[in-house]
């Protein structure tokens, strides 16, 4: 029995979160190396810039009252260490230009170096702007040195950070992918283990649940075994309800029955015997509705959960019939088996079977002339066929298709006691084991044949 | 500043509307000429032209115009008056740095430029395709009963044990003229301690300065010059049949290596030719015939372990410091009053 | 033969007592568990028929404890229960047949010469009139040395005239005695079976004779 609508798995849900964490991560992950990395490289990009401005500004001396410099190589090529970037530089002494570019901008700021980046000669630059106070013959003078630098250098560094920050992001997000599939698949194991204690328990196991439970599951579990508890009593008070009515019923009728055969026999009216009769078939035929609506509610219930086994349909059938044999012997009915030397084994749920044969013979017995014969015959080639041939007045005009369905009787019956419920319940068993049940009028001479068709196992 | 040992042949050829000072000009027209590279070089004609030639061979659509001017007139045309041209080659490495760091200069990659070594380009847009040597040229003759010096201060001991035979025999570059000459003398103020102390004994010496190695060369050949120093190796090479009576020495203390490199200014209009041409240049180490027809040593992987004296001059924005207005003058003064000290 | 009927039910057990009486068999009855025991000690029956549902215990239990006595007697468990549900244990338990409440007495009776049948029969229950000899039970009749087995309702009404030879029984008795509640058949219907007994009973001397007006009767013939 599947359910219909399932809301989703909590395994794909759990993955799909995870992953989603895991790509979040991921991105935070990217963004926050690429800040990071490229902070620091801005840094050191900004600390050699004022190392550069520092020792030019330190190479800046007085000489007979005259503002001078001696540019420092190390200044300059300290700079195209790494990157070849394009190098720019401005000295200033109170604001005129000593040397150096003259139309460089100066970056603003108050205290120590004043960084900034701006637009220089088409490119973006990054530059710093170094003060320095120098007394040139006791006059202060201040020197102002502005270093640039072109940040081709940062940008490649930049893109490598990206493309690594990329490359590390993504395996993280494979790696926390494939390990969420892993923790949800962990974290689902014990539910996967409960669901297959339960699953794997036949439809009449109802005892309480043992498998190992996570402490989420316990509330479940509790109450799937609090449910199957009450399940169990339910059941088995129906059943005992069941039994005590069927016991109620039948001991009366059955005492009834006998003392109106008793009378029967002691009375000599021929109209007073026959009223008896009537009576006495009016019981028959209440018992035996009784009989066969318990048998197929039961065969309903048991339907919907077949206890399969492998069963020998040749001693399925000789045990029916052995069993009916006294009732055939009534009416002098020769009930023949026919079986082949081989074994034809079925699988399927024994009591159904069971009750679907004897439903079949019960019927052919009940519907055959004295001194007949029905022949029972099991053959095997795909199928397993269970042949019932009675010579009986056969179904008449009634729709073959339609004398399965409940309560429904051929129309030449209505002097045989019976409900109608036979091959009802034979149909229904044969349906619920993957087989059918056919019903064809002999060809020749009168009588009918019944089949049960069931698949091989 | 006595002698200025200015070429005899410089020729003030004005083509460019710009008024540039060329010294040589010379056309290599194409057959169905295509289109036109216009070259603005430091390198003497008959130096270059078999490069010329052999590129042409290899792009035949392509008409050349070389001209041929002084670095300082290439970096004054190209940086102050915005002259036309599509290639400049140039051995005055500060100058083709300052053109693309002041943003002078186009960009440009192709495998073939990217094969290149690391020092041999720069921001691609400075692309070295030769790799010359600064040497000591010595006159057979003067050096026949003295010991020929191999590092600076072997030299400066010679020159100070010997005023008589070398007094009026010492040339070198005029740094205040010769763009080689002040790249040479910078890069040599940087590496070698007794740089200034070499610059004095030739002062007083009364060296004579040149412009450019050729004259020195022809100098020393012809028994003017017994020692000149810092001399394009190259040339010298090229000059060596010619001039049997020279002996070229390299310093085994260290040696300058120039790079002679090729620039694509902003005013270029023949890009794709441009780069035709550095591709070229760029694969000169795969033609040994032009490297002995020219004598240009082509650009190649260094080997560490190989010649560790000789160094090749760094491309980069180092090349900016000696450029600098006031270190120049500070450079040249403190050189001036070394070199002229009467 | 006789029987013990285990059966709380008093009506019914009353009854059925008077119907085993009517088939000239005897049938004692105990009430609850503890009588039967003693009656099977006191008695040998020929077949024990239970009840299952007792005041005093489960008549599954009684039969597990019979079976394991090895008492040979035949049971036969009469049972108010679904027939499929408690088929299998009974069988397992040891009874020998069961038969569901209510039910016609002479499908009882079907049952009972079955399981006789089965386990071999009453000892010496053949009968013996003129030169023919009859076995109620396993249904074979042996005429002039030649034994011929009788179908079910051949021996049945056979079995009737044997049980009093010579008396006359009416159509009416011997058509209750041989049909089912549940068939309507016409008088004429036990003439058939007369007329089948009185061929096999031809180079005998016993002959069934038709009384005009009153029935038949067995008798010998000269």
């Amino acid at each position: 029995m599947k359910l219909r609508n399932p809301t989703g798995s909590i395994r794909r849900r759990l993955v799909v979160q995870l992953g989603l964490i895991a790509a979040l991560l991921s991105v935070a992950f990217f963004l926050a190396i690429r800040v990071v990395a490229e902070g620091a490289a801005t840094d050191t990009q900004d600390n050699i810039l004022a190392a550069s401005a520092t020792s030019i500004a330190e190479a800046v001396y007085s000489d007979s009252g005259e503002v001078r410099l001696e540019l420092p190589y190390s200044a300059i090529t300290m700079l195209s260490t790494v990157s070849e970037d394009r190098v720019f530089y401005r000295v200033l002494v109170d604001g005129e230009t000593l040397t150096g570019y003259d139309d460089l901008t100066l970056p603003q700021g108050r205290r120590g170096p004043a960084f900034g980046t701006f637009e220089y000669r088409g490119e973006d630059l990054r530059a710093v702007r170094v003060t320095r106070m120098l007394s040139v013959q006791d006059q202060p003078r201040q020197v102002e040195v502005v270093v640039g630098q072109t940040r081709l250098g940062l940008s490649a560094i930049s893109s490598r950070i990206t493309t690594n920050a990329v490359a590390i992001g993504t395996v993280f997000f494979l790696v926390a992918t494939a390990l969420s599939f892993f923790a949800a698949q962990n974290a689902m194991q014990p539910l996967d283990h409960l669901a297959q204690a339960v699953a794997r328990r036949g439809p009449n196991d109802l005892r309480p649940v043992t498998a190992a439970t996570p402490t989420e599951l316990v509330p479940l579990v509790g109450g799937l075994n609090g449910f199957m508890g009450r399940l169990r009593q339910a059941l088995t008070r129906s059943e005992d309800l069941i039994t005590e009515a069927a016991h109620r019923v039948r001991t009366p009728l059955a005492t009834v029955r006998t003392q109106a055969e008793v009378i029967h026999r002691q009375m000599k009216h021929p109209s007073n015997k026959k009223a008896l009769r009537e009576m006495i078939r009016a019981v028959d035929e209440s018992s035996r509705s009784a009989g066969q609506l318990l048998d197929h509610a039961m065969v309903t219930f048991r339907s919907d959960q077949l206890e399969t086994q492998s069963i020998s349909a040749a001693d399925l059938l000789r045990d029916v019939v052995d069993r009916l044999q006294p009732t055939a012997e009534l009416k002098d009915i020769q009930v023949t088996l026919d079986l082949p030397p081989e074994p034809v084994t079925v699988q399927g749920d024994a009591i159904l079977l069971q009750n679907a044969v004897r439903n079949v013979l019960d019927n052919a017995i009940k519907y055959s002339p004295v001194d007949s014969d029905i022949a029972v015959r099991l053959e095997a080639d795909t199928q397993c066929r269970m042949a019932f041939i009675d010579q009986g007045r056969g179904f008449g005009q009634a729709d073959l298709a339609q004398l399965t369905a409940r309560f429904s009787r051929g129309s030449n019956v209505d002097d045989v006691v019976g409900s109608g419920l036979g091959l009802t319940i034979a149909d229904d068993v044969a349906r619920a084991h993957g087989g059918a049940l056919e019903i064809t009028s002999n060809t020749e001479g009168p009588g009918a044949c019944v089949t049960l068709v069931l698949p091989l196992s | 500043m006595r002698h200025f040992g200015f070429a005899a042949f410089l020729s003030l050829l004005a083509v460019n509307a710009n008024a540039l000072e060329l010294e040589e000009s010379r056309n290599y027209p194409a057959e169905a000429a295509s289109s036109e590279l216009r070259i603005l070089s430091t390198a003497d004609v008959e130096v270059f032209e078999p490069i010329i030639l052999a590129f042409q061979s290899e792009n035949p659509g392509v008409a050349v115009q070389y001209d041929v001017a002084s670095s300082a007139q290439v970096m004054r045309g190209l940086y102050e008056e915005g002259v036309s041209y599509d290639l400049a080659l140039s051995s005055a490495m500060d100058l083709q740095i300052k053109l693309a760091n002041d943003g002078l200069a186009q960009s440009y990659s192709s495998p073939a430029t990217q094969r290149l070594p690391d020092w041999a380009t720069w921001h691609d847009q400075v692309f070295a395709f030769t790799q010359e040597p600064t040497v000591l040229v010595i006159s057979k003759a003067a050096f026949q009963n003295t010991p020929v010096p191999h590092s600076r201060s072997a030299l400066i001991e010679l020159l100070r044990t010997r005023p008589e035979t070398f007094d009026g025999k010492v040339g070198t570059y005029d740094v205040r003229v010769s763009g080689a000459g002040y790249l040479f003398a910078t890069q040599d103020s940087r590496n070698s301690e007794n740089f200034w102390q070499l610059t004095e004994v030739m002062g007083r010496l009364n060296a004579r300065l040149y412009c450019c190695s050729g004259q020195m060369i022809r100098d020393v050949a012809d028994g003017t010059l017994a020692v000149a120093y810092n001399v394009l190796g190259s040339y010298a090479q090229s000059q060596l049949a010619d001039n049997p009576g020279i002996e070229i020495v390299e310093m085994d203390d260290y040696v300058s290596v120039m790079l002679r490199s090729a620039v694509i200014p902003v005013t270029a209009r023949s890009v794709t030719e441009s780069g035709a041409m550095i591709d070229f240049l760029a694969g000169l180490s795969t033609r040994p015939d032009l490297a002995a027809q020219t004598g240009l040593p082509p650009v190649e992987k260094l080997r560490p372990d190989e010649a560790p004296e000789r160094r090749p001059i760094r491309l980069g924005p180092g090349l900016l410091v000696f450029l600098d207005k006031m270190r120049r003058e500070t450079f040249l003064r403190s050189w001036t009053s070394s070199m002229e000290q009467r | 033969m006789r029987f013990l009927l285990v059966e709380d039910n008093l009506k019914l057990a009353k009854a059925l007592c008077d119907r085993f009486a009517l088939e000239g068999h005897v049938a004692d009855h105990a009430e609850c568990l503890s009588d039967a025991e003693t009656a099977i000690r006191t008695v040998a029956y020929d077949m024990i028929l239970l009840d299952i549902m007792l005041p005093d215990g489960d008549g599954r239990e009684f039969l597990r404890s019979h079976r394991a006595k090895d008492d040979p007697t035949p049971v036969i468990v009469l049972t108010a229960r679904s027939e499929v549900s408690d088929r299998v244990g009974l069988l397992d338990l040891g009874a020998d047949d069961y038969i569901t409440k209510p039910f016609d007495f002479s499908e009882l009776q079907a049952r009972i010469r079955a399981v006789m049948r089965r386990l071999g029969g009453v000892a010496n229950n053949a009968k013996t009139y003129g030169d023919v000899v009859f076995d109620s039970t396993t249904g074979v009749l042996v005429v002039a040395g030649a034994a011929e087995q009788l179908r079910n309702r051949e021996m049945r009404l056979l079995e009737v005239f044997f049980a009093a030879p010579g008396q006359i029984f009416s159509k009416s008795h011997l058509m209750d005695r041989l049909f089912s509640f549940s068939e309507e058949v016409s008088e004429n219907a036990i003439e058939v079976y007369v007329g089948r007994l009185r061929k096999k009973l031809e180079p005998s001397t016993v002959a069934i004779e038709t009384v005009r007006g009153l029935g038949y009767r067995m008798v010998l013939t000269p």
